[in-house]
């Protein structure tokens, strides 16, 4: 598949608008079981992204994801930037605009390793891995209704996420207290995944 | 030049690390290069990695910077930002495992005899129970 420009800026307003417009219920999720500033940091981030939109998307997608990385690097003010920075640098690093879904399968799964290191993190251990590694199998299947069940498997996988115990961040120092909370990294991962499932389905 | 190891210091609050520079200056007046940067991009309680990136160039030393973290996302950031520097700084860059506030003062205190990162850090941690 081809991503051109309109599409690269149809990916990245759909991505920030959505993260923006969810920026109060990920911070909720956020003051159960971490310190309050998801929602607040995320929008901050995204807000600069959309700002940068036109700039970004004028690039090949390897620079515009690049480039929308380093914004959120520098401009989240919370863990999450080097997160989900690293994550979209990562992707930046190998992806053309003419890509295979088996190349943007590739790039997840090499856009996870970036983001195991610099977390310091694993599967099941509440965080926005636990959404990216069900992604990335439904992209190594494949096959037909593809963006649909893309968007199912990360509702799933963050909703897999309430009864887990937290082991990185600050949800850990709550222990056994942060079970039964949703993940608020993995639910403003999935939001990330589901804005992408409604570009590739052509409903944004 | 007697050039020490550089300290420095990122909370998620300006006035924590302020006043963490602030002991350190008390123990080691100015024999130390020393920077510190608190708050998110808004001025909120959080890190930045673009203040971090300027403490480090404030606190530079050619013998190297030795940073002090309090809560995860200051060590995330900062590890961020030591990635963002230039090729030739990047090695001589360590974020200390040890508590901000004793860990600064100990820090401080040992780069201030002359030792080295790998020194500066190894004091900084003994402060960290195994």
């Amino acid at each position: 598949m081809m991503i051109d420009r309109e599409t690269r800026k149809r990916l990245i307003v759909a991505v920030a608008n959505r993260v923006i417009a969810s920026a109060d219920e990920l911070t909720d999720l956020d003051r159960a079981i971490g310190d309050g500033d998801h929602g607040t940091n995320m929008r901050r981030g995204f807000e600069a992204v959309l700002a940068a939109a036109d700039e970004l998307s004028a690039k090949s997608l390897s620079e515009s994801l690049k480039g929308l990385g380093t914004t959120l690097v520098m401009k989240v003010g919370g863990a999450s930037g080097p997160l989900y920075g690293t994550l979209f640098m990562s992707l930046g690093k190998t992806l053309a605009d003419e890509v295979s879904l088996e190349q943007v399968a590739d790039a997840v799964a090499a856009a996870i390793d970036a983001v195991k290191a610099r977390g310091k993190s694993e599967a099941g251990q509440k965080t926005m891995l636990d959404v990216f590694f069900p992604v990335l199998a439904v992209l190594r299947e494949g096959g037909g209704d593809f963006p649909a069940r893309l968007r199912a498997a990360a509702r799933l996988a963050a909703e897999n996420t309430v009864p887990m115990k937290a082991i990185r961040g600050r949800a850990s120092f709550l222990g056994e207290r942060s079970i039964g909370h949703m993940d608020p990294g993995a639910r403003s991962s999935e939001l990330i995944v589901d804005a992408v499932a409604d570009v590739m389905e052509g409903c944004a | 030049m007697n050039e020490n190891v550089g300290i420095v210091i990122v909370s998620h609050s300006a006035d924590v690390a302020r006043g963490t520079a602030m002991m350190v200056e008390q123990m080691v007046g100015h024999e130390v290069p020393l920077g510190w940067c608190g708050g998110d991009p808004d001025g909120g309680l959080g890190t930045n990695v673009e203040a971090i990136m300027a403490a480090i160039d404030k606190a530079w030393s050619e013998k190297g910077v030795a940073i002090l973290v309090d809560l995860g996302g200051a060590e995330t950031n900062s590890e961020m930002a030591i990635e963002m520097l230039p090729d030739a700084r990047r090695g001589r860059v360590v974020v200390c495992n040890a508590p901000v506030v004793e860990g600064a003062v100990m820090a401080a205190t040992e780069a201030a005899s002359g030792a080295t990162l790998e020194a500066v850090r190894r004091t900084a941690e003994e402060l960290t129970p195994v």
